[in-house]
């Protein structure tokens, strides 16, 4: 193998690999600390993940909503820019979702109730990653500082409409009415239940099929559309994308309003496949997450669904962990993903010059 | 001694950027209170000498003597103690602070503002009285001209206590007037003893103000001389240097219809300098039109400007058939579409993507061709079968489609570029720099490409700082000098010498600076 193919593996795997298992020896260091046994608190964290299937469910349920927002991260940060926005965009979706589902007649077809919500659930969130894009495009504003504010924003608007606007009538919480049955998307405990096979209960829905045919489709219009090729040539070397007669400002609206778009869609999930009405903070840290997730899976669909993955097994196994011993609190899961996104996303190159000394260094030159 | 008659002697400096030399065995010795210039081209490295001087870039080896005393290498805190002071070609100044405020940066003077700022206005009114350094101390930086902000630089290495002024380019943003305001300040500070290092590649500034010239090429010093000794044209030669000739066979052609006019072309920075001033220009079908200056002087603004990546200030450019000034803007797509192909002068910034595979720099500029897109998808198959024709046709090596740009060497970078230019049968053709860094056999290959080109009846816009170059493939010259068309020959009548004449511009009528080294 020369040199440069061993820099690309040691990029692609051993590095992310190495920074995963640095956060997880800081996490052993903390469990220590407080008096937990790490390799008990670990068994409990992996039963919690994946040793019986409703905990299972939990954890790919979790980790279809980091899908949606690490592609939403990544799309954007193949343009060059950082949507730090995630958060905005998801509740925003969220509410575009609610909207189109509670506008309709609640008798209408799931064949229309499904392709209209998804469609609610992109358009707003688009729309919201619109306006700082715009902004940054056209007005010179930077878009993490308002991608960061729009989620700010989206807060405060949220409340407003669910204790002014869409509140059920007599009700004290602010959540909008029930969606229709029509709308509700199927478990997959009902689904296979169908075929006579029985699992047990978990607000796992056909998002998670939602969300890897969108990996599926981002992965194909990064590297094999033109569109994907523009974005990708400006966000690498923006004199040469100009060059070649790509304009800069719209490259920053369209994949921010892709980008935008995707974390939209993490309300098909929360909102239409288990909740079944619009509830407050929904979409808490799966914005956030996304950032960590799309580092650590260097911005592509397969590294994506693998990062999600482990952060949904973090989510569930943290609860798990949060039942089952009494000194941990559930924010042992805030503690870990914060480990996570230190080691693969600030200090994502320190092994580098180490390990590419070690493992490929530079061949002598004769002079 | 000896020693104290220089300020600066540099002694046998090397500093090299992986595989090449930016400096190779570089000596220099500088008077004490002289105005000394080191001219020549860009990349030739003036610069890196000085920033090695300077204390940014550490030598590989040679030696370094200020005033007699040894200096070490890559401390700037040192090189400011023992009295060099440096303006920087962009300026190191806080936008928003006033000038007083970034005249003591870095020099405050205890934790209090209040005494550093008092014992500095004293110290600045009277250097400014001395020098004739005339500058508002409470203006905030924004609010001055790009002049005045260089005057608060030099304040500044004065101020630091410099006996010795290094200034890179220190022209290339300034008017002619504030050229001039400048090249007082230059009589008046060497009047007080402070000598003065003027880098720059603009040969009428060296004639008018310098006492001494140092000639560098290609990262060694090739000449010194006494100014009064030498003059433009010998200055032009040395800058540019002679190479093997080239020869090319080239047949007469009858040229043909006028497939590019340019008229009374001016681009203005984001400064209001004029990069290109009043130019016109036509080239014929079946034509190569060679553009020859020194470097700097508006080529790579004329490559840019009529390749639609720099706006028409005023004038306009006719593309074939298509309007473009300053109302009118066409895009790089847009040309492309009509027949136009853009070799950058800049490969590496602009012509490639370092991360993408060749393949992918195969189509940079034609992603949205209808041959290599399918409805929706961009047929990534027939890219890669494209690009390994492209690569054993332009002899491109290795021909691997999938390994990344960057790990290209120069030469064959260059050869995808031109490749991916030629592919699709321009019907104009700007090329900058076509063989810069390219090894002899490939030179050979372009020029033959780019004369097939002609010969098929295209036309050619041939952008170089190597005169041979231009000599032998181009059929009429264009000389630019600051922006201006200095000179226009036949290249059958051309030498080298005249060209170097055109280039210095000594042909020019009004030439207002030479008042200055009255």
């Amino acid at each position: 193998m020369d040199r440069n193919s061993r820099i690309n593996w040691i990029n692609r795997l051993i590095l992310p690999a190495l920074n995963v298992l640095s956060a997880f020896t800081a996490t052993a260091i903390i469990f220590i600390l407080i008096d937990v046994d790490p390799i008990e608190a670990t068994q409990i964290l992996l039963y919690g993940a994946f040793g019986y299937q409703e905990g299972f469910g939990y954890t790919l349920y979790y980790a279809t909503n980091f899908i949606f927002t690490g592609l939403a991260v990544a799309v954007a940060f193949h343009a060059g820019l950082f949507n730090i926005g995630g958060e905005g965009q998801a509740y925003i979706g969220g509410l575009g979702t609610a909207i189109v589902i509670l506008l309709l007649d609640p008798n209408t077809s799931p064949w229309i109730f499904i392709p209209g919500s998804i469609i609610g659930g992109l358009l707003f969130g688009a729309l919201w990653a619109l306006i700082p894009a715009y902004l940054q495009a056209y007005r010179g504003s930077h878009i993490v500082i308002t991608t960061i504010m729009f989620n700010f924003l989206a807060s405060s608007l949220m409340v407003y409409l669910l204790v002014n606007v869409l509140r059920e009538t007599g009700q004290m919480q602010p959540e909008s009415q029930l969606f229709s049955e029509n709308s509700w998307l199927p478990f997959i405990h009902n689904i296979v239940a169908k075929f006579g096979f029985s699992l047990e209960e978990s607000p796992l829905n056909v998002s998670i099929f939602i969300a890897l045919l969108f990996s599926l489709l981002i992965w194909i219009f990064i590297w094999h559309t033109r569109w994907g090729y523009a974005i990708r040539a400006t966000g690498l070397n923006s004199t040469a994308a100009i060059y070649a007669g790509i304009k800069p400002k719209r490259i920053i609206i369209l994949s921010m309003c892709i980008s935008g778009s995707l974390a939209g869609l993490v309300g098909i999930n929360e909102l239409v496949g288990y909740q079944h009405r619009l509830i407050m903070d929904f979409h808490f840290g799966y914005g956030f997450g996304g950032i960590a997730v799309a580092l650590m899976g260097r911005n592509h669909p397969i590294g994506i669904i693998i990062a999600a993955l482990l952060f949904g097994v973090l989510y569930q196994g943290g609860a798990e962990l949060a039942f089952e011993l009494s000194n941990i609190s559930r924010d042992i899961v805030v503690v870990m993903q914060a480990l996570i996104i230190l080691f693969c996303g600030a200090l994502q190159y320190m092994y580098s010059p180490w390990i590419i000394r070690t493992f490929a260094p530079i061949e002598k030159e004769d002079s | 001694m000896e020693e104290s008659k220089y300020a600066i002697e540099l002694v046998d400096i090397d500093k090299r950027f992986g595989p090449v030399y930016a400096n190779n065995k570089v000596c220099l010795k500088v008077e004490t209170g002289s105005v000394h210039g080191i001219i020549g081209e860009n990349g030739a490295g003036k610069s890196t000498l000085m920033s090695i001087l300077y204390g940014f870039y550490k030598a590989d080896s040679g030696n370094i003597k200020v005033f007699g005393n040894k200096l070490q290498f890559n401390d700037s805190h040192q090189a400011i103690k023992s009295g060099i002071g440096m303006v920087h070609q962009h300026f190191m100044l806080v936008d928003n602070f006033t000038v007083i405020e970034n005249v003591i940066l870095g020099s405050e003077g205890g934790s209090l503002l209040h005494e550093g700022l008092k014992s500095a206005r004293d110290e600045l009114t009277r250097l400014g009285k001395e020098y004739g350094l005339k500058v508002d101390l409470d203006a905030t930086i924004e609010s001055l001209s790009v002049g005045s902000q260089q005057r608060v630089e030099i304040l500044k290495a004065l101020y630091k206590g410099a006996k010795i002024l290094i200034l890179d380019e220190p022209t290339g943003v300034l008017t002619p007037q504030e050229t001039q305001d400048l090249f007082r300040i230059f009589t008046a500070l060497k009047k007080e003893g402070v000598t003065i290092i003027l880098i720059t590649h603009k040969l009428h500034e060296i004639i008018s103000i310098t006492d001494n010239v140092s000639v560098m090429r290609g990262g060694k010093m090739v000449a010194h001389r006494q100014t009064s000794k030498t003059n433009r044209e010998d200055l032009a030669e040395l800058m540019v240097g002679r190479k093997v000739l080239l020869q090319v066979s080239k047949d007469e052609k009858i040229r043909g219809e006028v497939l590019l006019k340019v008229s009374n072309l001016s681009v203005r920075d984001s400064n209001n300098i004029d990069r290109l001033n009043d130019i016109s220009f036509e080239i014929h079908a079946g034509e190569i039109v060679g553009i020859a200056g020194v470097s700097g002087n508006g080529q790579s603004t004329l490559l840019k400007v009529l390749s639609g990546i720099t706006p028409v200030s005023s004038g306009t450019i006719e593309i074939l058939g298509h309007k473009m000034d300053a109302d009118n803007l066409i895009y790089p797509d847009q040309l492309r579409e009509l027949g136009l192909a853009h070799v950058p002068e800049d490969r590496q910034r602009m012509g490639l993507i370092g991360n993408f595979t060749a393949s992918e720099t195969s189509i940079i500029g034609y992603h949205n061709d209808k041959r290599i897109n399918d409805k929706l998808i961009l047929n990534n198959s027939k890219v890669r079968e494209n690009c390994k024709n492209l690569m054993s046709d332009f002899d491109v090596r290795p021909g691997n489609p999938d390994l990344r740009s960057d790990n290209f060497s120069g030469g064959n970078q260059q050869k995808l570029i031109v490749a991916r230019e030629f592919e699709r049968d321009p019907k104009i053709l700007l090329i900058g720099q076509p063989t810069r860094g390219v090894d002899i056999g490939a030179i050979e290959f372009i020029h033959k490409r780019i004369i097939a080109l002609r010969d098929s009846g295209r036309a050619v816009l041939l952008v170089s700082v190597e005169l041979e170059e231009i000599m032998s493939i181009s059929d009429r010259i264009v000389v630019l000098c600051d922006g201006q068309v200095s000179g226009r020959i036949d290249s059958k009548d051309a030498d080298e010498k005249t060209l170097g004449m055109m280039m210095a511009n000594v042909f020019s009528k009004e030439d207002n600076l030479e008042a200055l080294s009255g």
